[in-house]
């Protein structure tokens, strides 16, 4: 998240207002990192809408077009963030919602990480 | 959340003191004295209340169990992982599953198919078992298993693999994590609601008690809460609070104390504060040992003993400079083993972002035999018992445990804590003061924020790869044993089993263990049971 808010002024200025979905698709069951983005973006000012668990990237893609959401948080530890990741971005695609941002968290190198200038808009890995 | 700084900023921040505060809040003294331990050093090892450890003779008689979570890919792979890693002396197994497998999906459903083989090993039938164990003895290794939502399933396909061999039972040994009110708060890999869930717990255990009277059901876990957010003070209570709501079920449900009680265990995380992990478990097994005895009165001292295995902390390690990680597993090692561990997984360097290698498995592995076979801190039980600040350490850990589990009871008890979202809302809300204690600097970790070089990325790490072909060749494998076995058999034992689920005074564990001998896969299993049960509505609360 660091990387994306670069400054506390910054980041509430960015996200004031803002509707942002935070998802988990897939099977991993690891919520910590979800989650603690979603409290950050909301300390930012942010609305913070948090799927819950096992979520497949249809049912993601329709919750954001649903909520009306600015950008989509994908949160994935478990490896399958290069399969997820792709599916949840054409499933927005398939919903007609390709211009919403995505942003990833996952445990993914920076120069493994070509989703980043492929699709994906940013990304997070996680610190610990 | 505060922004990272800049690298010349945290490098400036890098302590040139060493502060006062532990982790999970303590301020410790500049020195502590003989008489801020009004009690002195406490009783001997193996004595009530076994703060000094449950053993008189400590590693004395036998060293802890060695065990690494491994697990991937195929039951193929996975059994040479595990060949390797007993050549090379480890002396316990610990089965890693794959998420699937994990949540109750067979590897043909659409859920499942990004994540076969992934985290673990994939097991949707007792054909994989059987593969995954060829050529091991299940009389003579101890295995773990680190599976909760479907822990009961997969524990009665181990018990239906040692018949199939001509093995009692009775002779197993080993663990099943079978923790559910944990992943409700952390990791996530529930099924059904809790109540259900906790019968299906109990039912196990008691089931256990009688049918492989070696083997621990449960292992109550606070790891992954502490891996989650949670602090050490909050790890232990929230981990003993549930300890306790499994006791109540287990009573509920006609279990005598005294006897389930000895095969009730725990697991934790070991992290990097030394001093405060080892008056943690120091204080755990004290105030589980003095719960048991007032307000259960078990007389048994096998009953009261707090047992615990550890795994080092996931949290303490990080992806920067990951080779620095080594150093750290070491310093955790230490501590278990001066806390008294039963058994020890140490984290592999590397475990900061992949799976393993098998290099960086077996570092893992040589850390423990160092700590063992070098060190000395094995020699003496409880070597740090009688130290001023450890003992005032202890008593001030108790304290503040006895608090945060004064909490959780006063709320109404883990379950309706873990049911309304309560718990977990507490844990996230934690996670997120760390990660801002983290990236503010206040919270120094070596690489990461402080001493951090830019532009590096794991640079000197070989990456680990499952092979891309896994996944198909565990779907295909499923499907040929779809096709051999007798599916009048299966549907027979998924009928039997329904209505076991349905009548609350059955034990359901005999009827697992037929559907497993019939190869029923474990999602056949969790679709009959969800149908009688439902599955958890997750309540989210930030």
């Amino acid at each position: 998240m660091s990387d994306i808010l670069e400054t506390p002024a910054a980041s509430t200025a960015l996200l004031k207002g803002k509707r942002i979905l935070v998802a988990k698709p897939g099977l991993d069951g690891h919520d910590v990192g979800a989650k603690v983005i979603a409290l950050a973006l909301r300390d930012a000012g942010a609305e913070v809408i948090y799927t819950g668990l096992r979520k497949s990237p249809g049912f993601i893609a329709r919750v954001a077009v649903d909520e009306d959401v600015d950008a989509v948080g994908l949160s994935i530890l478990s490896g399958s963030h290069k399969e997820l990741v792709a599916e949840s971005i054409a499933a927005l695609a398939q919903e007609g919602a390709s211009a919403i941002p995505v942003f990833v968290g996952a445990p993914f190198p920076r120069r493994m990480c070509r989703l980043c200038s492929s699709s994906a808009s940013r990304r997070s890995s996680p610190p610990t | 959340m505060t922004a990272l700084k800049q690298k010349q900023d945290l490098d400036a921040e890098a302590p040139r003191g060493i502060s006062p505060v532990t982790p999970s809040g303590v301020e410790a003294p500049r020195v502590v004295t003989a008489d801020m331990v009004p009690h002195g050093a406490p009783e001997l090892p193996g004595d009530y209340p076994f703060t000094r450890g449950i053993f008189p003779d400590g590693f004395r008689g036998r060293a802890w169990t060695m065990r690494q979570y491994s697990g991937f890919g195929t039951a193929e792979e996975s059994n040479a992982r595990y060949q390797f890693l007993l050549r090379e002396g480890q002396t316990g197994l610990s089965v890693a599953l794959d998420l699937p497998t994990q949540c109750g999906y067979d590897p043909s459903d659409p859920m499942a198919r990004s994540e076969i083989g992934k985290v673990g090993v994939s097991l949707s039938n007792l054909s994989e078992m059987e593969i995954l164990f060829d050529g091991i003895d299940l009389a003579k290794i101890s295995t773990s298993f680190t599976i909760n939502g479907t822990a009961a399933l997969i524990y009665a396909m181990y018990v239906a693999c040692a018949e199939r061999r001509g093995i009692d039972p009775a002779l197993l040994t080993g663990t099943i994590q079978n923790d559910i009110l944990k992943e409700y708060v952390a990791r996530g890999t529930w099924i059904f609601p809790v109540r259900p869930s906790m019968r299906l717990t109990a039912d196990s255990i008691l089931y256990a008690n009688r049918t492989t009277p070696r083997f621990n059901p449960i292992s109550i876990a606070g790891a992954h809460m502490r891996d989650a957010g949670c602090n050490a003070v909050e790890e232990m209570a929230y981990t003993l609070a549930n300890g306790l709501a499994y006791v109540d079920e287990l009573l509920r449900r006609g279990g005598n104390a005294e006897k389930f009680a000895k095969r009730l265990s725990f697991f934790f995380y070991v992290h990097m504060d030394l001093f405060e992990e080892v008056a943690k478990f120091r204080a755990g097994r004290r105030i589980w040992a003095e719960i048991m005895k007032t307000r259960y009165g078990v007389t048994d001292p096998k009953a009261q003993m707090f047992r615990f295995g550890v795994v080092c902390g996931g949290s303490s390690l990080v992806a920067p400079q990951p080779q620095n990680n080594i150093v750290r597993v070491a310093i955790e090692t230490v501590a278990a083993v001066l806390s008294g561990a039963q058994s020890i997984f140490t984290c592999a360097y590397d475990e900061a972002f992949q799976i393993p290698t098998e290099t960086s498995a077996e570092i893992a592995l040589r850390t423990q035999q160092i700590v063992a076979l070098e060190s000395g801190v094995a020699r003496s039980v409880d070597a740090l018992g009688g130290s001023h600040y450890v003992e005032w350490l202890t008593d001030e850990m108790e304290k503040r445990i006895r608090e945060r589990m004064d909490e959780v009871e006063a709320y109404g008890g883990a379950v309706k804590a873990i049911e309304d979202g309560w718990l977990q809302m507490r844990v996230a809300q934690r996670a997120h003061e760390r990660k801002r204690q983290i990236d503010s600097g206040a919270f120094p970790v070596v690489g990461l924020n402080v001493f951090r070089k830019e532009d590096e990325d794991r640079g000197a790490v070989e990456v680990f790869r499952i092979d891309p072909k896994a996944s198909r060749r565990v779907v295909e494998k499923y499907e040929a044993v779809m096709d051999r076995r007798d599916n009048a058999a299966v549907s027979r034992a998924l009928d039997r089993l329904g209505a076991a689920a349905a009548d609350d005074g059955e034990n359901i564990m005999p009827y697992l263990v037929e559907c497993c001998h019939a190869y029923a896969t474990v999602g056949e299993m969790v679709a009959r049971l969800k149908a009688c049960w439902g599955e958890f509505q997750e309540p989210i609360r930030l």
